[in-house]
């Protein structure tokens, strides 16, 4: 069997916790997994003049700090494994985006991780975990 | 005994501030407009023979060129602008880079300021109701020359070594001219550059922190400009020069609020009236052609709506294709069409709301029998109650059917005022560097001056400040549609080619 597992992780515990969970399942099946990180961004946010300038200059930044600090230590720590092992960085809405990506890797298993606290920020500003709940279209594990 | 000298200095002092403070706002009024009079003059010199003023004229003939020469394509591309700043067009990989969205909320929050509220109170209180009429068709037409402004800022924007995207009429001015085999470029963007920077110090700051003023002191009581703008500077200076992004940031997010408010209260107070709103347009049509008892009559009404429109949403002055240049976009033209909506928004929508409610709520006076305005000719406007004039009228209007409103409006002047400042700072500055190079010292210095003509703006009366505003941003106008003319022709082989793209589905629609 040669599935696909995607895993959202943002370098957090609870987004290893995720991984470690991907990592078994996959090592189980014989699948892939695809580690993916998504940096929260909205294309209708009101940016200042100055910062529309160095939009570009700093979303160079923005990715190249997720590469080094979020994706490169969990790739050398991960590197014994035995499971094979992609990687994904996107900007857009968190959920929305991880859906998208499991979608298009045909993933046969999205997992993501939840911090599990702050329940009332949650509920203003919204979980990843919750709004996955209700837009995913890949069979999705939440990992406490 | 010393204590009690210094006590009694002390007091002294402060008993003699206020006398000291008026003499402060009387002498740099009287300074300012001896020395800036007879450039006002100048711009508004009347066509020969006439009373319609030269510059009114240049911008509405432009307007009028650029709209039959892109076959009203402000009205054909509607829809496909709004498709475009959904992000319906918008490739996904390029997520995290400034959209069509982003680039036209910025370059609207630096035009969306007082010319709005402040501006239209003066274009009717001068022109009568009629000038809301010639204002609406100054906008829609406008938006023809903000489309060919745009296009060409994002064609010849200037992509820096470091990845920063800078752009604006001085770019589209030396290259687009080169790319003609025209001579003169060069010239051109200096001399636009110049112009530039006077215009971010005058329309783009004295006019707004003088407004803000205004509106501070409407509601509080009269105290010194000075003391306002000092203020303002202060927190100014810790933006531009102190790099606090903070307030910028907040500022930012919040006037696209107070924005929306803005038109929703106005609709409010609109169906409040709602029995009221057919006699409105009736004024406003009937006004337009006649005047209604206003000095000048129908041209009165004209020249005063057509000034408040350019002033309100900058069509053809340049400052826009400098905020547009930075969208990510491989496409010139999109975002020409995404610029189009501006002066939409800015004039057709929110210029009109202000207006509609002035003219609703009944402030400017009317001689019950004939049904004329009443013309006071000492002030030069149309009689008002309480005789105000500029934003304190937009504040009467809307008191009269809200009286909580003015306090709301203070608030919304204030942060309208301080956006557009940052936004326009911006833009003297982009033209400043491409004069003198870039470099901390060299950016600080335009920063500093920028700060101390707040507080000029702040203490100078309404009349002088706003004369020599719209002097400059016409001066502005002058050398950036003397550019749009000689490079349309580009711009219309760029429509041309994106339009058959878009048709033959090669520009691809990712919704």
């Amino acid at each position: 069997m040669t599935g696909k597992i995607v895993v959202g992780y943002d370098g957090s515990a609870a987004g290893r916790r995720a991984l470690d969970f991907a990592l078994a399942r996959a090592k189980a099946q014989g699948a892939s997994v695809l580690i993916a990180h998504v940096l929260e961004w909205s294309p209708y946010s009101f940016l200042t003049p100055e910062e529309l300038e160095e939009r570009h200059v700093r979303r160079k930044e923005e990715m190249a700090r997720a590469e080094t600090a979020v994706m490169k230590p969990v790739l050398e720590k991960l590197g014994e494994s035995g499971v094979p092992i992609e990687t994904v960085i996107k900007y857009g809405h968190i959920a929305e985006k991880l859906s998208e990506i499991a979608n298009e890797a045909g993933a046969m298993q999205l997992v993501v991780g939840r911090d599990g606290n702050g329940s009332l920020a949650a509920r203003v500003f919204g979980s990843v975990a919750g709004t996955l709940v209700q837009i995913t279209t890949v069979p999705t594990t939440i990992v406490p | 005994m010393q204590t009690y000298f210094r006590a009694a200095l002390a007091v002294y002092l402060l008993s003699a501030l206020p006398a000291a403070a008026q003499g402060i706002d009387e002498t740099i009024n009287q300074m300012f407009a001896d020395y800036t009079g007879w450039y006002v003059s100048l711009i508004f010199a009347p066509l020969p023979g006439t009373n319609f003023s030269w510059i009114a004229m240049w911008l509405v003939v432009a307007a009028l060129i650029f709209t039959f020469y892109f076959g009203f394509i402000q009205f054909k591309g509607f829809v496909h602008s709004i498709k475009l700043v959904k992000g319906d067009y918008s490739d996904p990989n390029d997520a995290g880079e400034v959209s069509h969205f982003q680039a036209l909320a910025t370059a609207l929050s630096g035009t969306v300021g007082l010319g709005n509220i402040a501006g239209v109170a003066v274009a009717v209180g001068i022109g009568g109701p009629g000038a809301t009429f010639w204002m609406v068709v100054a906008g829609l037409f406008g938006m023809a020359t903000k489309f060919t402004e745009c296009t060409l800022g994002v064609k010849y924007r200037n992509e820096l070594p470091d990845g920063r995207v800078s752009g604006g009429p001085m770019y589209y001015m030396v290259k687009g001219f080169q790319e003609r085999g025209l001579p003169g470029g060069a010239f051109m963007a200096i001399l636009f550059s110049v112009f530039t920077i006077l215009g971010a110090l005058g329309g783009g700051n004295m006019f707004q922190a003088n407004q803000a003023h205004a509106q501070i002191s409407n509601v509080f009581g009269d105290f010194p400009g000075w003391i306002t703008g000092v203020v303002l500077a202060v927190v100014t200076f810790a933006v531009i020069v102190g790099g606090i992004k903070s307030i910028a940031r907040v500022t930012e997010k919040v006037v696209p609020f107070m924005g929306i408010f803005y038109v929703l209260v106005s609709l409010v107070i609109l169906i409040m009236n709602a029995d009221q709103i057919l006699w409105a347009f009736g004024q406003i049509f009937q006004g337009a052609f006649t005047g209604l008892g206003v000095a000048g009559g129908f041209t009165g009404a004209l020249i005063q709506g057509f000034r408040r429109a350019a002033f309100s949403n900058e069509a053809g002055i340049g400052s826009a294709a400098i905020a547009h240049s930075a969208v990510r976009t491989k496409e010139p033209v999109s975002e020409g069409y995404v610029a189009l909506l501006e002066p939409f928004i800015d004039t057709v929508v929110i210029c009109t709301m202000t207006a509609l409610v002035i003219v609703i709520t009944g402030v400017l006076n009317q001689d019950p029998e004939t049904g004329l305005y009443i013309w006071n000719a000492e002030l030069g406007r149309i009689q008002t109650d309480g005789a105000v004039s500029g934003v304190a009228l937009t504040s009467a209007a809307y008191a009269r059917a809200l009286p909580w409103f003015p306090v709301l409006l203070m608030i919304a002047v204030v942060l309208f005022a301080f956006s557009t400042m940052i936004s326009w700072s911006y833009y003297g500055l982009k033209a400043w560097t491409y004069l003198f190079g870039e470099g901390k010292t060299k950016e600080n210095i335009f920063k500093v001056i920028f700060c101390l003509f707040i507080v000029i703006g702040a203490s100078a009366n309404l009349g002088p400040v706003i004369d020599f505003s719209d002097a400059m941003l016409f001066t502005m106008a002058i050398v950036n549609i003397i550019a749009l003319y000689l490079l349309m022709p580009i711009v219309k082989v760029e429509l041309h080619s994106y339009v058959r793209r878009l048709k033959s589905g090669e520009i691809k629609k990712y919704v």
